[in-house]
């Protein structure tokens, strides 16, 4: 679904990600772990060009999309994403934040988007936030709204960039679940994050990346089991 | 007795070298300068061609002001390693435009449009509101590319994410955002330029000091006109910042929690 071959990235001097080639499959949850500046984030942001690679090429479903030439809007379409730090539209009310591209991109009329954002709030449990302002959602209604924003485009892939990581300890259950509902129901998935229980229980597979190197990687029970690298070794135990 | 007739005994009295109190000499100052010969209606005039500069260069102003600060903006925002020599062309263009405005005083700037570029012309308010549009432009430019650079990059990310266009994503997500941060500092420059049309009287122009300036040159006495267009000016500022405020008040409404 996703090929990535000889993926590089640097920011001036600084090398962030070292020839990295991957593959992520249809319906496969990838869950990225490593420790801080290993370049996780900057690996799933170059998979929907928020950061331009330095070097390599990345094909999305066929169209190289690190092409100039290809029309990387139309890309992105089908790549939802979730950050860190939610990205809501502070300047629109919930319903408005969730059907502006939807309707924009012409994939479907407002009314069809305002009956799609009902749908998918009362899935996620804020069907009556919907009039609200994100100034008035807590951190984890806020990145409820954003994983259910990125799916009214009805994307085949969804990328997520530590979407706990700046939340209270109490709400970060409230996201992993919607989260897990959507690995349940097949959605493909990329996931960078600190929660290795998350990783163990959803994931398909397991990438541990350090120095913009993916180091190891395996399937969930045994890369957890018996880490093969020192450095993974050293890793878990810190976390774990 | 009405007004009148006390203003021309008063005035009588005056010229015959008489030494009134001090209010009844006030009183025959002010209807000199604003009521005989209907002399209001020449500040009136002038009130409304001051609007009517401020209005017109404020829409010069931010139209070049915004033109200016996208181009700049997208220059600068240009993916790595893509480089387009058009926008770095327009780029270089505006760096210039606002160093010569922003690094010369507003009067030579009007001394040089009204006395060696438009020497000929005789639309001395034209020319004036021109050359104030332009100026504006420059301050607008700076003030919309701060506005613009401080909404937060996550917003334009999220935006693009979603597969929205460069310019889906400024009209909906940035500019809205961005106008809100930088509506106090427009309103500032809205101030400015409304007090800044009085130095258009230096190349002729027909506006509020120069109804004063004629007033007090036929009168002899400049003292309550000049006060008096001061009082208008402030209490126009006035009513602007009141209006600004409640624009403002608005416009925070997404803010509430």
């Amino acid at each position: 679904m996703i090929d990535v071959k000889h993926l590089s990235k640097s920011f001036g001097k600084h090398l962030v990600l070292d020839d990295i080639s991957e593959h992520i499959y249809p319906g496969e949850k990838v869950v990225v772990i490593g420790p801080s500046g290993s370049g996780k984030s900057t690996f799933l942001r170059c998979l929907n060009l928020l950061e331009t690679p330095t070097a390599g090429t990345i094909t999305f479903e066929g169209t190289e999309i690190t092409n100039p030439k290809t029309n990387i809007d139309l890309v992105r379409r089908q790549m939802g994403m979730v950050f860190q730090h939610f990205n809501l539209f502070p300047n629109m009310t919930i319903r408005k934040n969730i059907t502006l591209a939807p309707v924009r991109t012409k994939l479907m009329s407002q009314a069809e988007a305002d009956d799609l954002a009902s749908t998918l709030l009362k899935r996620v449990g804020l069907e009556e936030k919907a009039d609200a302002y994100p100034a008035q959602l807590s951190g984890g209604q806020k990145q409820r709204i954003a994983i259910v924003r990125a799916l009214a485009m009805k994307p085949k892939v969804m990328l997520f960039d530590e979407p706990t990581s700046a939340l209270d300890p109490e709400m970060v259950g409230e996201v992993l679940e919607v989260m897990k509902q959507l690995a349940d129901e097949g959605m493909t998935m990329v996931v960078v994050t600190h929660e290795m229980g998350f990783a163990r229980e959803v994931g398909s597979r397991v990438l541990f990346m350090d120095g913009g190197h993916i180091l190891e990687q395996n399937e969930p029970h045994a890369f957890f089991a018996n880490p093969k690298e020192p450095r993974t070794i050293e890793f878990l135990s810190k976390v774990l | 007795m009405n007004w009148v007739q006390l203003y021309e005994t008063l005035g009588q009295q005056l010229k015959d070298g008489v030494d009134l109190p001090w209010w009844q000499d006030a009183f025959v100052g002010i209807y000199k300068a604003f009521f005989e010969e209907g002399r209001w209606q020449l500040y009136v005039d002038g009130v409304l061609t001051t609007l009517w500069i401020t209005a017109m260069a404020l829409i010069l102003g931010i139209v070049l002001g915004v033109l200016v600060a996208v181009i700049r903006t997208t220059h600068d925002q240009q993916r790595l390693g893509r480089h387009n020599p058009i926008l770095a062309l327009l780029n270089a263009i505006c760096k210039i435009y606002v160093t010569v405005i922003r690094g010369t005083p507003m009067m030579v700037q009007l001394l040089i449009m009204g006395f060696i570029i438009f020497k000929s012309s005789r639309e001395y308010t034209l020319v004036g509101t021109l050359t104030l549009g332009i100026n504006s432009g420059a301050y607008v430019a700076e003030i919309v590319r701060g506005g613009l650079m401080s909404v937060d990059m996550g917003q334009s990310e999220a935006g693009r994410s979603l597969g929205l266009n460069y310019l889906d994503t400024m009209r909906f997500i940035v500019i809205p955002q961005a106008f809100k941060n930088i509506l106090p500092a427009l309103g500032n420059e809205f101030i400015t330029l409304f007090k800044d049309t009085a130095l258009i009287s230096a190349i002729g122009g027909k506006e509020l000091v120069y109804a004063a300036k004629s007033i007090g040159s036929k009168t002899y006495d400049v003292m309550y006109p000049y006060l008096g267009i001061a009082i208008i000016y402030l209490l126009m500022v006035m009513l602007f910042t009141w209006l600004l405020g409640i624009l403002e008040r608005r416009l925070r409404q997404s803010d509430r929690r």
